[in-house]
């Protein structure tokens, strides 16, 4: 298609190129509006300009003039605008709130050294540390209550846990029906079996959640034996349903995508047809295999629904067994209840931000590993 | 994409204008049938208002409010100083408070548990994971199972605060997505305990409930929470600015604390206002 | 082969060509040709199993709670009593941020698809940045797109709106179907995009040539002669695109959607119910689980038929465009 002309003869043809150009710019901008939005959202996190402290030194309200303006406005977290515009009395009401504030901390907290920390400050977010009432250093997450605990680890390892496990369980599945679908099937039989392991896709998360939860969590828990009825290890399993058909599409057709001068010279040296899959087509797909691992990786990092129904808590344990909070699930279950703006709802954002950042380097690894592998292949023809 | 917005905005602002005069509910999910409920018999008696109600969350009722995006804000907790501040800054007044219901919270056991009841303390020790097992209680030698709701829900935080003094869940405790998950979990398991609304508790036990130690040990009944006596229940609210709090919002509000309005709030399971708590 | 003698074709203990000669020789039957085979085809056969007992049991269970009251009631009190419930008002919110989706995302998905294939050249930075983006748009989790249509299109372009229209209420600045079938198309542009860029690579070369040879314009060959040709395939991704949103709960859950809504949407800045977010409610907040559990299931089958019936529908077409494809190849 690379005749190019008339152009200048017909400006509303190049109009209209001009416009589809545009349009064309749209993915574009909108990944890089993603990143924007939810990285603006979190900012003051990264900035350190949030406090969540529960002691704080109040200011008596007589005591207004006798602070700056700026001050006021970090103390009130107001803009000079609103400062500006804020009567007397609101001000005065505004002053009263923060003593208020103050004065309904129960006692025990008062002399708690816990509720003088910032616990938005980095180390707090990402080192153990030994909260009053605990017997040692832990990551905790527990954004409700007096002092807010927002420590992310556990939420890293929760995600971790049930995404690997669902990744143990859909690789093997899904590489192995790749395998016998583009290789060993009969082609009667590939036909239907393509599309109908492909349906899986189409069931919505939300609808794998609730089979997950519903009769999936029983028959399992009759199966294995264990205590909690709904852990990782349930979620992880339907998580691998909805990896499975992104794999296997994946993996297939890097599968069948392998010339099929190999597969005939396999053959036609006396090779069985799954020596020849294995030892020549699978080596030679090997890239694109992988490549929906990690895809599927990404899939399964930031799958929601499914998670958010099975279980919950935030419990920072290696064990499938126990219950696990994925980042996705805590974004879901716990931005209608944060403070808007406050330090609770941006560190969700930044939560976003990380999740966006961590699917974003996966999808980039594995569109760079097939991209390589299809040049590969192709220049090899 | 931003073209054809402007043009939608722009054909949609001119009829929302003729929405002014309707009332508009948002907040507490907690709250959201009930209001419903409220909202539609009201609308029948009075066929000239109109009320619109929407769930998601007491906090997104409160940024709802500051946005100046509803009327009434609905919310099963009292409103964060943080949260003061911004309707200060955004309507330059305290919003005002309506208590409009009261919520009984009862602790839930399997049926075969022998024990009746428990001191507050000792709930709160059970939750916090600072008592393990059941027969430090005067329960059977068996180790206590804890159930407990997701961090995002109000009885979460009530019962955090309430309970367990603002000190952390025992990091053993389960977390379900529902009061009704609680309950199945206890049914299934005669070690468990969990927490929820008085009405929802099933054919599980719920405990009396002692004060202190020395205190009678107290049901949660309609009466018993009604008067004060069962020591762990909340009020639901329900907040408007004080600009907007006249006409018909006004005259909504006052239904809603009257008798008349109040003998729906057992429907749903949560139990009226005593009568001396609804002037406010 | 059959004039070497057995020492000279399995030479003993020589590893490689071991491995190789022996595997050559079993042809007849290898235990783990077999094996392997077996064992894969038990793979394959397990997901199609999955999907069997996870469609059966929704299907069963659905099917003997759903009925025609079920679906064309507004519940008017209490969503989790099974007599008098009904998921009208899902059906209509669902359906209607798909539709408006649609109208968003299909232009805009189409024409850049149309550039990718027929306007920019292959191996320009540009395409390829292009195509990345596309690609990593379609991996982002879907609860980022739900935290970005909070932070961009309420936050930002609504509360903008708000100040530009001088609506002393915030209309725009709030959750509303708008956002959510906004941020939804955004979701679903890397499905339009693929599917027509599919569809119009399956159109033979032949064609456009003859289309320009006979004096038309590139833009005119495009309108009048490749995008007729490719209709099934844009098709195919408009109803691929609405079957993956309307199951899609987590960018909608701060965008727009209503645990509860008394009457249907009737605006743009409206708020919805929806047959997803109604599924996960019902599943996880009842009050009483063995009560609730026909309606769960009803809803479910509803929800099912909804975005099974399309998939359905476009994987069929989408298979006989690549069969058709690979004919002309």
């Amino acid at each position: 298609m690379g005749i190019h002309r008339g152009h200048k003869a017909r400006p509303a043809e190049w109009l209209a190129e001009k416009f589809i150009f545009l349009v064309s710019l749209s993915a574009i901008l909108m990944v890089l509006l993603i990143f924007l939005f939810v990285a603006r959202e979190a900012l003051p996190v990264l900035f350190g300009e949030t406090n969540t402290a529960l002691v704080q030194k109040p200011i008596p309200p007589d005591e207004v003039d006798k602070h700056s303006a700026a001050e006021l406005e970090a103390y009130l977290e107001i803009t000079p605008d609103q400062l500006a515009r804020m009567s007397k009395e609101t001000l005065r009401s505004l002053m009263d709130v923060k003593v208020e504030a103050q004065n309904d901390i129960p006692e025990e907290f008062r002399n708690d050294p816990d509720a003088r920390i910032n616990t938005t400050e980095w180390q707090y977010l990402l080192k153990a540390h030994q909260w009053s009432g605990y017997d040692k250093p832990e990551h905790i997450w527990q954004p409700v209550g007096q002092v807010k605990k927002f420590n992310i680890i556990p939420l890293f390892v929760g995600t971790l846990k049930v995404t690997l496990i669902g990744l143990f369980f859909a690789v093997p599945l899904a590489v192995g029906a790749a395998i016998y679908v583009s290789q060993l099937a009969r082609p009667r039989t590939r036909e239907i079996l393509k599309p109908v392991i492909e349906m899986l896709s189409g069931i919505p998360s939300v609808v794998v959640g609730f089979f997950a939860l519903l009769v999936m969590a029983t028959v399992l828990q009759s199966i294995f034996h264990y205590q909690t009825r709904l852990n990782a290890f349930v979620a992880g399993i339907a998580l691998g349903f909805a990896v499975i058909p992104v794999i296997f599409s994946i993996a297939e057709d890097a599968l069948t995508s392998v010339p099929r001068a190999y597969t005939q010279g396999a053959l036609a040296l006396g090779a069985s047809r799954w020596q020849t899959a294995w030892q020549i087509v699978l080596p030679a797909a090997l890239p694109g295999v992988f490549a929906a691992a990690v895809l599927g990786f990404g899939r399964a990092i930031g799958e929601t629904m499914i998670v958010l129904m099975v279980c919950s808590a935030s419990v920072m344990s290696w064990s499938i067994f126990d219950s696990a909070r994925s980042i996705t699930t805590t974004i879901a279950a716990e931005m209608a209840e944060a403070v808007s703006g406050g330090p609770h709802y941006r560190i969700l954002f930044l939560l976003g931000a990380l999740l966006f950042a961590a699917t974003f380097l996966s999808n980039m690894a594995g569109d760079f590993v097939i991209h390589r592998f299809k040049q590969k292949l192709e220049g090899k023809k | 994409m931003k073209k054809s917005l402007f043009i939608l905005a722009l054909a949609a602002a001119t009829s929302v204008s003729a929405l002014a005069g309707n009332i508009t509910v948002k907040g507490s999910d907690t709250l959201v049938i009930l209001a419903q409920k409220w909202a539609e018999v009201y609308m029948s008696q009075h066929t000239d208002v109109k009320i619109q109600v929407s769930g998601g969350g007491s906090g997104i009722g409160f940024a709802a409010l500051q946005n100046q995006t509803t009327d009434l804000c609905d919310a099963s907790r009292k409103i964060k100083a943080a949260e003061l501040q911004k309707c200060i800054v955004a309507f330059n007044a305290r919003p005002t408070e309506y208590k409009v219901a009261l919520d009984g919270l009862s602790v839930y056991v399997n049926p075969e548990n022998s024990l009746k009841e428990l001191t507050l303390d000792q709930v709160g020790g059970i939750f916090t994971g600072k008592i393990k097992n059941w027969k430090e209680v005067g329960g059977p030698d068996a180790p206590i199972t804890v159930y407990s709701r997701e961090n995002s829900s109000g009885t979460y935080e009530f019962f955090k605060e309430h309970v367990l003094k603002g000190k952390d869940f025992a990091a053993s405790a389960q977390t379900m997505p529902g009061t009704a998950a609680i309950v199945q979990a206890v049914m299934k398991d005669k070690n468990g305990i969990g927490y929820g609304g008085a009405a929802y508790g099933g054919s599980s036990k719920l405990l009396a409930i002692k004060k202190t130690d020395a205190s009678p040990a107290i049901s949660p009944t309609e009466e018993t929470v009604m008067n004060g006596t069962y020591p762990i229940w909340r009020h639901l609210f329900v907040y408007v600015d004080p600009a907007k709090d006249k006409g018909e919002i006004a005259a909504y509000l006052s239904w809603i604390r009257s008798d008349d309005g109040q003998k729906y709030v057992k429907d749903i399971g949560y139990y009226p206002l005593p009568k001396n708590l609804r002037s406010n | 082969m059959n004039t070497l003698t057995p020492s000279e074709y399995l030479p003993e203990k020589s590893a490689d060509t071991t491995r190789f000669t022996r595997n050559f020789r079993a042809e007849k039957f290898d235990f783990w040709s077999f094996f392997f085979s077996g064992l894969t085809g038990a793979a394959t056969w397990l997901i199609v199993a999955i999907l069997a007992t996870i469609l059966l049991n929704i299907g069963i269970n659905g099917w003997s709670a759903i009925s025609w009251h079920f679906v064309s009631t507004i519940p008017k009190k209490d969503f989790f009593d099974a007599n008098t419930t009904g998921v009208l008002p899902m059906i209509v919110g669902t359906s209607i941020r798909v539709i408006v989706m649609t109208i968003f995302v299909i232009p805009v998905g189409v024409i850049t698809a149309i550039y990718l294939t027929e306007y920019a050249a292959n191996t320009s930075l540009l395409t390829r940045i292009i195509r990345a983006a596309v690609n990593n748009l379609a991996g982002v989790p879907s609860i980022v797109f739900g935290l970005f249509g909070l932070g961009f299109f309420i936050n930002f372009v609504g509360k903008n709106l708000d100040k530009i229209l001088h609506n002393t209420d915030a209309v725009w600045g709030q959750p509303a179907l708008v956002w959510a079938s906004l941020t939804l198309a955004v979701m679903t542009l890397p499905v339009v995009i693929v599917a027509t860029e599919e569809s119009l690579k399956a159109i033979p070369a032949g064609l456009r040539e003859a289309s320009l040879a006979l004096g038309a314009t590139k833009l005119q060959t495009i309108l009048r002669v490749v995008l007729p040709q490719a209709l099934p395939g844009i098709l195919t991704g408009g109803i691929l695109a609405v079957s993956r949103a309307a199951g899609e709960v987590a960018p909608i859950l701060f965008t727009g959607v209503a645990y509860y809504m008394a009457s249907l949407p009737s605006h743009l800045s409206d708020q919805f119910m929806d047959l997803g977010y109604h599924v996960f409610v019902l599943s996880t907040q009842s009050p009483n689980i063995e009560q609730t559990r026909p309606i769960l299931y009803a809803t479910v089958l509803v929800l099912l038929i909804l975005t099974f019936a399309l998939n359905l529908v476009a994987v069929l077409i989408r298979s006989n465009i690549r069969k058709k494809m690979r004919s002309m190849h």
